[in-house]
Order: structure tokens, then sequence, then C-alpha cells
């Protein structure tokens, strides 16, 4: 237990770490400090947590209702349950009915009102299923001389079922596309807000990234197609022709830059906000007691990130992406002035004149359209509707999964 | 072995406000301190002091000096990730990471050290750590399952574990037990006798029975009212302060007359 040789067993003592102990080490450090006071806001007492960790456990279990909404706005959720916490006569039948009685009129109108806007939305969604499949069935059962006719407005058309297949691959192209560019950044930006960034600069970048979700798709459109897609081609131009010299593959480019790749990219950009809100969300959610069990390990902040935030926030993250895809699939305008159309089932994203998304297609073709054609449209904007829900169903089991990795339990 | 502590003068701040002030004490090589007080006295903001812990919080100083083995843990060349790697910290409520493993809770703090180990070493260190929280043989099954399905008490031990699987040299703990039922409370003081082998062990605990039978020094810390700063009253040798404590406050409280 000398003192000489302990001191030599301490990490940062070590005379041959003195090296590692320059400069730039020393300012890491302070970096840390710094920026550590960001690092767990709104830090409560230990007593506290308790009735928040039960806050945040009810939320995560009440996964079946967890919506985007509830994800973005938690506090809304937390101030519901805070108050049936605080109310100590919750048990009591006696004061209980008091209470009805008190606030029986205004109660009974709201319940009414919310029973009624959950009917009229169930309503509303069975009325769009109802007439798109209603509308769709004579495409369908359309004779092929019937079809014949079709195709005189879209000369493209092979067959009913071919055209769908081209337009579906089109539209999970283009929306994977750019969820697969959007995802790393928006997670990266939700990672600096929650946990990096000092609290002014924090505010500052969440309220610009929420600026991007208020443009309207009409100039992301003219922007990808005037601006974006001019500049932007040399620079596919130089990737597709990288890719070309692997031997057997033929990477095609297009001159105007109106490839998918462009239009992904300006996809990219619009769900971006979404799914950036919901990570940050979610990465603010970690609990106090797993940040500091890595920091008390000696986790460095990205060893923290690493061990606490991003195994909590993942099915979160996942469900973010899911909602981020559900917007890509179903955009229609920037698409539709971005991308040069093609009927294919390619892969060539550098190039024009390749594949179609659903909802562009429908829209450049539906000024035009009558009769069956007009069926052939709606049977196209059912394939999308079954897509769209069937990604935010996923979206939704997997966020009911979270609560079993949660630990919540 | 353990490695002692010093600690001069110090003032522990959140923002302006002096939660903790002018505390000195010498902390014995391979003993074990237990920290008393009522609540909101500045137990737990003083451990966390010990290893760095407290600047994690907004705001959060210290002026003063914490020397461990002559090396001043604040000094600016002092990298508070290494202070942490050394000095391990047991928390109130367990608090195992619940996407991990047993097994890779344990290993945790030695993967962060980026270290690559190899799977003999680390299935050795694992049996070695877990049977140092006396908790291998209650595990040594199910090494593969969730850390977050064990007990309470059980998981407390694997956060001990936790922190004693990269060797720190001094272990703190904020009231360990406060959340475990008398069984599991009774393992980890068992636990702690045999940890003073190898460690200086810190112990905040609300419960005076406890300190009397854990430690070996304690340390009274009283708040004369809510926005005061806490106070190190008195540190005595453990039997002194339960029989014959100097100070009058601290006989009130040991004896339970307030707090
Ligand atoms: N994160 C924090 N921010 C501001 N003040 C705090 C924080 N944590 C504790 N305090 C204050 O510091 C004082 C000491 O608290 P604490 O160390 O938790 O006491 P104890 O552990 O002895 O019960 C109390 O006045 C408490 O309100
Ligand atoms: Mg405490």
């Amino acid at each position: 237990m000398g003192s000489m040789p302990s001191v030599g067993s301490l990490t940062w003592a070590e005379p041959g770490s003195v090296g590692r102990l320059g400069e730039g080490e020393v300012v890491s450090d302070r970096d840390n400090i710094a920026a550590s006071e960001t690092l767990l806001p709104e830090f409560s007492r230990l007593e506290d947590e308790r009735a928040e960790d039960a806050v945040l456990t009810s939320q995560v279990n009440a996964g079946s209702n967890l919506t985007a909404d509830a994800l973005v706005r938690p506090h809304t959720i937390r101030s519901d349950r805070a108050e049936s916490l605080l109310r100590p006569d919750a048990d009591n039948p006696k004061k209980r009915r008091h209470r009805q009685n008190a606030d029986r009129g205004f109660s009974r109108v709201f319940r009414w009102i919310a029973t009624g806007s959950a009917i009229f939305i169930l309503a509303v969604l069975a009325a769009v299923a109802i007439f798109l499949i209603y509308r769709a069935l004579p495409a369908f059962t359309a004779t092929d001389a019937q079809m014949a006719e079709v195709r005189t407005h879209l000369p493209r058309m092979t067959s009913l079922w071919g055209l769908m297949g081209t337009l579906v691959f089109g539209t999970l192209l283009a929306a994977l596309l750019a969820l697969l560019l959007a995802t790393p950044i928006a997670v990266g930006i939700a990672l600096f807000i929650s946990h990096y960034a000092p609290k002014r600069v924090a505010g500052i970048i969440s309220y610009v990234v929420d600026l991007l979700a208020a443009i309207p798709s009409v100039v992301f459109g003219l922007w990808g197609a005037l601006v974006l897609a001019p500049n932007i081609r040399t620079f596919w131009g130089w990737i597709a022709g990288a890719l070309s010299r692997v031997p057997g593959v033929t990477v095609s480019n297009s001159a105007t830059g109106r490839s998918v790749a462009t239009a992904s990219v300006v996809l990219a950009v619009m769900i971006l906000p979404i799914i950036t809100a919901v990570s940050r969300e979610v990465f603010r959610q970690t609990p106090t007691l797993h940040e500091e069990a890595a920091l008390a390990l000696g986790a460095t902040r990205w060893e923290m990130v690493k061990t606490a935030v991003l195994p909590f926030g993942r099915s979160g993250v996942i469900s973010a992406a899911m909602l981020g895809l559900g917007r890509a699939l179903g955009e229609t305008m920037a698409v539709l002035m971005i991308l040069s159309p093609g009927f294919l089932v390619s892969l060539q994203i550098f190039d024009g004149g390749q594949v179609q998304t659903i909802a562009a297609f429908i829209a450049s073709m539906f000024p035009e359209s009558a009769g069956l054609t007009i069926n052939v449209l709606i049977a196209c904007g059912l394939a999308l509707f079954i897509i769209s829900m069937a990604v935010n169903m996923g979206a939704r089991w997997i966020t009911a999964r979270r609560a079993e990795f949660s630990g919540a339990n | 072995m353990g490695q002692r502590i010093d600690v001069e003068h110090l003032n522990i701040y959140y923002g302006d406000f002096l939660a903790v002030q002018d505390v000195s004490m010498v902390i014995e090589p391979n003993s074990v301190t237990a920290l008393i007080g009522p609540s909101g006295c500045g137990k737990s903001t003083f451990l966390r002091t010990l290893n760095r812990m407290h600047e994690v919080i907004p705001g959060a100083r210290v002026e003063g000096l914490v020397e461990m083995d002559g090396v001043n843990l604040y000094d600016p060349d002092i990298d508070p990730v290494a202070v942490r790697r050394n000095i391990g910290m047991v928390f109130q409520r367990p608090n195992p990471f619940p996407t991990m493993s047993i097994r890779d809770n344990v290993l945790a703090g030695v993967k962060l050290n980026n270290k690559r180990i190899s799977k003999g070493d680390a299935d050795a260190l694992v049996e070695s750590s877990l049977a140092g929280a006396n908790l291998w043989n209650e595990v040594k099954d199910r090494l593969d399952k969730p850390g977050s399905g064990l007990s309470g008490g059980q998981q407390q031990r694997l956060c001990i574990a936790r922190a004693i699987a990269v060797r720190p040299q001094i272990l703190l703990m904020d009231e360990p037990c406060s959340a475990l039922d008398p069984i599991s409370t009774l393992a980890i003081e068992d636990l702690i006798q045999e940890l003073k082998n190898d460690y200086t062990i810190v112990i905040v605990t609300h419960n005076m029975q406890q300190a009397a039978r854990v430690s070996d020094k304690t340390a009274f810390f009283n708040i004369a009212g809510t926005g005061k700063p806490g106070r190190l009253i008195e540190m005595n040798d453990t039997p002194t302060i339960f029989s014959t404590p100097a100070v009058k406050a601290t006989e009130d409280y040991v004896s339970g007359r307030f707090g």
C-alpha cells in the first residue's frame, strides 16, 4: 500500500500516459465538463425519479396508443399523469361522486365530443377504404377489350398488375432511399440536440429542423428541380462512374439530374424533421439512472450514449423511421416535379426515365382521365393505401414491443 | 488495494446554491466509512464529489480539495472519466443496463475501456466479479438473460459486480440497501465486510443500525435549516459516534431524537 506504487496505478498518473494528457486531452476534458452541463437536463433527485419512472413506464406500456404525437409531446401525458398521482381522493368513492357531480356538465359534453371524434375518424378511414375498394374493383374485373381502351390513355401500361408492380417498386425504391439517407442524419441531429449541444444551441437547432417541416412540398419540388437536380448531377455522374468500374456493372446517369436519387435526397430532407423530433424525444427520455450508471463506470460522453441512450432509444428510432417512411411513400408534389418518370423495374437510381411513384403517377394522370382509367388510378391508390397502413402498423407494433425491451418492468 | 482520500475545505454548489459547506475529512485505505444525517443534508451530494459525478449535473461545481493518495482529483489535468474508472459507484436504486444480459452488464465497464478482452479472460472476470458480489451461484446458469429480470437485491449485487469488475480502488455506495428487502440488505452488508479487504468503501446510509454494523468510521452531516448548507458535524470511530459523540446534535440524531 506504499503511496508511490499506488499512485502509479492511477491511469492518469502513469508516466507513460503523460503524453496522452497533452493539450488536446485537457481541452477535451474541459469540453466534457462544459458540455456535461447540458447532459442531464432537468436532473431530478432520486426520490422524484421514482414518480417520473412510473410515468414513463405507464407511457411505454400504453404502447397501443403511443402515437407519434405522444412521443413528440410527452409533457402533456406527464402532466395528466402527475395530476392523477396528486389526486388524493381518487380511491374515495364518496368524494369521487362528489367531484363527478361538480363537473358533470362540462365533463359529459367533453366526453361526447371526444368519443364522437374518435368514431368520426374511424368512420372516415372506413369510408376511404370502402371508396378505394369499390372504385378499384372495375379495374380488376375489366375485360381485355376494356383495358385496351385504357391503354390508349396510359400507353406505357402493359397490364394492370404490371403497372401496379412497377409503381409499387418505384414508390418503395424512392422512399427507402430517402429513409436510408435521412435516418442516420436525423439520429445524429437528435443526439446532438439531446446530449451534446448547450441548451441554447439545442433549442435553435430544434427550431430550425422543425421549420423544415413547414416548407410546402411544392417549394421543395421547385428547389429540387431547379437548383438541386442541375447541381447534384455531376456528383451522381461521379458516383455512377466509380460504380461502373466494378466489372459487370454499368451505372447510367441522367444528364438533367432528374433521377430517383435526386428525388430521394429531397424526400430525405422532407422526412428529416419528423424522424429527428421523435428520436430526440425518445433520447431525452433515457432514464438518468442509466446515463449515470454508464458515466460512473468511466464512460466518455459517446460511450455513455452507446451504452445507455442508443439501446434505450433503438425501437423509438425504428418507429420514427417508419413514420418518416410513411410520409415519403405518400409524398406527391416534390416527386412529380423532380423525377423524370419511367415504368421499369430498374435500380438505375442515377438515371431518368426509370421508375415512377404511385402518388406522382396518380397526380400526373388524373387530370386527363375518365372512365375505366380512373378506376385504374384508384386501384393504384389502393395499393399505396395498403402499403402506408402496413408501414404504420409496423411502426406501432415496434413501439408496443418497446415496453419489453425498455426494462420498465 | 484500497486508497486513501483526503478532503479539505470542500464547498459544493448547485449553481449559486451552496449545498455543502467546508467539509474536511480523511478516509483511511481499506476502511468502511458511513455517512449519516437527516435527509437533504448533502450526503449524496458529498459522495458524488468523490468521483466527480457531481459535475454531470448542469451548473454543479466544487471549491476545495479532494485528494486520492495525494493526487488532486480536481486538478485541471485530471480526466474526470479516468477518476470514475478508478472510483466505482453504486446507486440508491439498482440500475443494471436493461438491454444487456447479466454477463454484458458485468463486462460493461471493462468494454468501455476499449480493451479487447479474450473470451476466456472475460469469462473469468465475469465469474470473479459475480462471485465477489456474492451473486455467482444465483445467476451462473442464466448469464445470458437480461439483468432486469433479477430481483431488486440481485440487481443491486449485479451493480456491485459491475462496479468491481473494473477493479476500482474505491467504492462509493449511496444508500445501496434503501430499495431492498431485509434479506437482500443483509447479503449486501456481508458483502461490504468482504469488499473492505480490497477496496476503500464510503457508504451513505439512512439506517443507523446499518452504519453501526458495517462501518469503521462514521461521519455525521447536519443541516441548520432548509436553504442552509449541510455541514460535517463530526467524524469518529463508529463505536464512539454511537456511544459517546462529542456533539449534542450527533447524540440526538443517533439516538433517534430527530432525522
Ligand atoms: N440536482 C440538484 N440540483 C439542485 N439542488 C440539489 C440537487 N440535488 C440535491 N440538491 C440539494 O442539495 C441538498 C443536499 O441534497 P442531497 O445531497 O440529496 O441530500 P441527502 O443525500 O443527504 O439526502 C438539498 O438541499 C437538495 O435540495
Ligand atoms: Mg441522498
